[in-house]
Formats: structure tokens, sequence, C-alpha cells
């Protein structure tokens, strides 16, 4: 009992597993068949959302049975393909994985060194702020179309987009995290008489390092949140396109169990790249 | 030829802002012979870190320059090594990383193996066998500072230039430390340049104490020999020596009161800032021009 008691991580264990059950129990309570007391519906909405759902005898929102159910359904086959708008879940998953990878690579190819220049001169500093200030506030989504005009490609505007959401918050970190070397550390490489690319990647590069990697774990943040909107616009595969392509089928079964999907995969990143940056981390 | 010392500074002063700006320290001349061990004693303020940044190549000076070895330094040099105030080990290499980072820039063509033996070498030296594979923070200041010096003596510099390397450290660390750069020191014949402002340090460790005045405008006051050889000097046994009082309390004069008004004490005399006194006071202890009377019996 004391044991319980002292081990926080139990009890917060716990308090979580009342929470969960709470929500599910209210969720039950909530989409239990009701009698057709409502209001009437707009007979064009009854049509759109199917017969049960207007006759009321059962709501067309899933029960979490249903909800499990279709999970395990994915789950137990998630990489099939019948067909350009009936693939496997993890298949979906994986397209936008690929697009969020690569745009988020090819960002990091440019923000990196990008940044390192920015950190070490103070003029390409100030010449180059006005436009990330401008540029930094506006919506990848808003790109969309100016991608498609000039790639014509709508599987690589969508990388597109990702590179460009990407690329900030890693240039800014990057920026930021050499620009705030302690000058001790780079005296010490002067008096030893270290060439300037030596310096960059033996000191200022370790030394930036936990910085730049924060501004990477904030990019793929952003880039997974934006991918789903992304494929929406753009359509064909993804797991934005899957969510959309339900939305269209009313399967609100499959649109929960993408939310649940799109929310641990994005867990999944989060703690990749934090794991990442505790290897490069040092402790002062 | 007029004999030239190892390091001979000449006439630096430095200014910050433009030339209007009164300047932090001006006509400063002295120089260090080799083998010497030289401090530089002298107020916050008065710009001891600057002289030893130029001294380092870290800093340019206003006007004036610094002969070392017959050539003006122009930026720092692998031949004059720095050990830092604040340690500035760099915290994600362990105490080997950071020694080998200034050997393998001293040797570039030395292999790994070759590196980690001179590098043992020196870790050896400094007494920290052992903590070879652990990073900074996980050592105590004495530690840091310790493999901040074996980094500055790893790369067997012509001289070695301090700043204030032990007044970050508690009394008895700092105590040790002093014990162990005495011996290297002895061991090495280095010259050494240091900047403290602790007096008992000066004495202990130096061959030649520099007084510098407040500035702005700061000067060097004159140049305190000390006449304690080194092989008298011993950190537990420094108050016995018939030379210490006279020594110690010359330099606390000078802080506590001469610095301060050193400007009314040359007025009228002939001050040359290209050659200030050289002052003995341990001598004048040991050979009072009076009669001889029982050493601080009275006090």
């Amino acid at each position: 009992m004391t044991a319980f008691k002292n081990s926080l991580g139990l009890r917060a264990g716990l308090l979580s597993l009342v929470i969960f059950v709470a929500i599910v129990g209210i969720w039950q309570i909530a989409t239990l068949p009701t009698a057709a007391t409502g209001p009437a519906m707009d007979p064009e909405y009854a049509k759109l959302v199917g017969a049960a759902a207007a006759t009321g005898t059962k709501s067309s929102m899933p029960t979490p049975a249903d909800i499990g159910a279709t999970i395990w359904k994915h789950l137990a086959d998630p990489f099939y393909i019948r067909g350009s708008n009936d693939k496997g879940i993890g298949i979906q998953l994986a397209y936008s994985l690929g697009r969020v990878l690569l745009g988020f690579g090819l960002a990091a190819l440019v923000a990196v060194p990008l940044g390192f220049l920015i950190g070490m001169s103070p003029l390409v500093y100030r010449a180059l702020d006005p436009f990330i200030q401008i540029l930094k506030p506006v919506s990848p989504l808003a790109w969309m179309p100016l991608a498609l005009y000039t790639i014509k490609d709508s599987a690589i505007s969508s990388i597109f987009v990702i590179f460009i959401c990407s690329v900030w918050p890693m240039l800014i970190n990057t920026a930021f995290g050499v620009g705030s070397v302690r000058k001790e550390w780079l005296n010490v490489a002067r008096t030893l008489e270290v060439g300037p690319f030596r310096t960059a990647f033996k000191v200022i590069l370790p030394a930036a390092a936990p910085t730049i990697m924060t501004g990477m774990r904030i990019s793929v943040g952003i880039a997974w949140l934006v991918i789903v909107a992304a494929e929406m616009l753009v359509g064909g595969t993804g797991i934005g396109y899957f969510v959309w392509n339900e939305w269209n089928n009313l399967s609100i079964a499959n649109i929960v169990t993408a939310i649940l999907l799109i929310g641990l995969v994005g867990l999944l990143l989060d703690q990749g790249l934090a794991y990442l940056a505790k290897l490069v981390t040092y402790p002062e | 030829m007029e004999h030239r010392p190892l390091i001979s500074v000449e006439g630096l002063a430095r200014r910050f802002g433009d030339a209007s700006q009164p300047a932090v320290f001006e006509d400063i001349w002295f120089g260090v012979d080799k083998g010497e061990f030289c401090c530089l004693i002298g107020h916050s303020g008065c710009g001891k870190t600057t002289i030893l940044n130029v001294l380092a190549g870290l800093d340019s000076p206003s006007e004036g320059a610094v002969i070392v070895d017959n050539r003006e330094i122009d930026g720092p040099s692998l031949d004059r090594a720095v050990i830092f105030q604040g340690h500035a080990l760099l915290p994600w290499l362990s105490v080997m990383g950071n020694i080998a980072f200034a050997v393998s820039s001293r040797w570039p063509s030395w292999d790994r193996a070759k590196v980690q033996e001179h590098v043992r070498r020196f870790i050896d030296l400094v007494g920290l066998k052992g903590a070879e594979n652990k990073r900074p923070a996980q050592l105590s200041g004495g530690m840091k500072q310790r493999v901040g010096i074996a980094r500055a003596l790893s790369i067997q510099p012509k001289m070695l230039l301090m700043d204030e390397p032990f007044s970050a450290l508690d009394a008895l660390t700092r105590g040790m430390l002093q014990d162990e750069v005495l011996r290297i020191c002895a061991d090495t014949n280095q010259t050494v340049f240091m900047i403290t402002h602790d007096v008992d340090e000066a004495i202990l460790l130096a061959d030649k104490i520099v007084l510098m005045t407040n500035g702005p405008g700061a000067k060097i006051a004159e140049i305190v020999v000390n006449t304690m050889p080194r092989n008298e000097r011993h950190r537990n046994e420094l108050h016995k020596h018939p030379q210490y009082y006279a020594i110690r309390n010359h330099l606390v004069e000078f802080l506590v009161n001469r610095s301060r008004a050193f400007d009314q004490e040359i007025a009228g005399q002939n001050y040359d800032p290209r050659r200030v006194k050289l002052v003995k006071p341990g001598l004048a202890a040991v050979n009072p021009p009076a009669e001889v009377v029982p050493l601080r019996h009275s006090s």
C-alpha cells in the first residue's frame, strides 16, 4: 500500500485508466440507440446519414465497441490494396510518413547549413531576417496553389508544403544555436589555431546541436500536422486523403481510427527525435 | 643589442570606442623573461584581462605592441597557451577529448594512438588519472581547472597565460593547485604570465609582480621583485619566511592606498613608464638599513 502511495507513476497510470473508462462510458451512453423522439430531421440530411440514423433507432455515431472492431479490422490487415480508393491504413500512413520524412529531410539539408551561415554572420542574419519574418507566419497550405501551379504535380507539391513548413523552426533554431555558442569555447579554438572548418564541426556544431535538435523536433511536429491537411487537398493517397475519403463514405469509425493512428505516429516521431536530441545534449 | 625579454609589452594602450574615450590603460611597458613567473596585480576594471587577451592574441591594442621572440604578435598562437578563468572546457567532450582536441590541433599529423598517449602523460601530470572518460559536468571545480591546466601544458607552449585561474575555487583546492603549478613550472622551466588579485598567491608563485594602478588611464606603478627564492616558497611555511610580511605589506599597501592615488604620488617626480621602478621590499626586511631588530616580535 505504501509502495503504491509512493509511486507517482503507478498512481498516474491508474488515474489515466479511470479517465479512459469514464470517456468510453460516457461515449457508450451517448451512442445508445434511442427512440425517435428528437426534433424532426431535415429529410435531405436524413437521406445523407442513412436510414438507421434517420429513423433514430441507431445513432450514426459509432459506439466504442464499433470503433474497437474497426481498429482491429484495420490492424489485422493494414497493407492491402484493392483499387486506388481502397488501400490499407498502413499503406496510407506509409505514404504520409514518406512525404513528411522526404520534405523534412530536404528542409534539414537547406535549413541547417543556411542557419549556420545566418548564425555566424551578422550581415547575412540582418539581410535574411525580413524574409524569414514575413514568410514564417504564412500557413504552409497557402503555398499549395503556387506549388501546384509551378510544380504541376500534386505529390511533389505536398512534399514542397512539408518542406516549407519544416524549414523555419530548423532555420531559426540553428541560427540561434550557432549564434549563441559561448565565446570562451570559440576562444579556446582560436588560441589553439583551429581552422574555420574544424571549428565549425568540432566546436560550433556540437555546441549548437541540442538547439538544432529542438528545432527539428518542432519541425517534424508541424510537418505531421500539415501533411493531413495537405493530403485532404491533394487527394490520391495518404492518411489525410483517407480521412477525407471516409468522411465522404460517412464512416465515422474509420475516421476515429485514423485520428488515433495519426496521434500515435505523431507521438512516435516526436519521441524518436527526443531520443536523438538526448544523444547530442551535454550537461553544463 | 639591448637585452630583450621573451615577452616584451611596449607602449600598450586600449580604449573602447573612438579615440576621444579615455583609455582603460595606457603606456604600459614591461617584459617577462624566459622561465620567469610574472604576476600582474591590480583592481578590477584596470584592464588586466584585456592585457592578457592582447598577449593571447584574442584582443588587439589601440596603441602599442607586444613582441614575443622578436616578433610582433598579431593573433592567437599555439606558442601561447591560455588557462581561462572559467576553465572553458568543451562540455560535450570527455577529459581525454578536451585535451586531445588541443593536442591534435598542435600536431595534426599525429594518429589517434599517439595523441592519446601524449594526452595520458598530461592527465597523469595534473593528477587526474582515472578521470579520463569523465565529462566536465562530472568533475569538481578543481578538477576542471586541472584539465584546463593539462590542456594548456599539453601543447608544450613557449609560455602560459593564466587569467585568475584559481579565483573560482575554494581555499583548499586553490592551495593544492597552486602547489602543483609551482612544481610543474619548476620542472618544465615554463614562462608564465598570470593575472591575480590574491596577494598571497602572487608571493607564492611569482618571481616578479607587476603592480597596476586603477583605471581609467591605468598604468604600471612599479615592479616588485620577489626576492624569496623559489625553493624557499612553500605554502604552509610562507608566513614564517623573514621576507614574507615585508613583501606582503608592500603589496597590500599598494592595493589599498597607492593604486588609487598613484598620480598624486608621482606628481613632480620623473616617472618613466618605460622604466618603472624595480622594488625589492623583501630585502629591506632582511637587511634593514638601521640596526638589526628581531623580526616581528613586536607585532
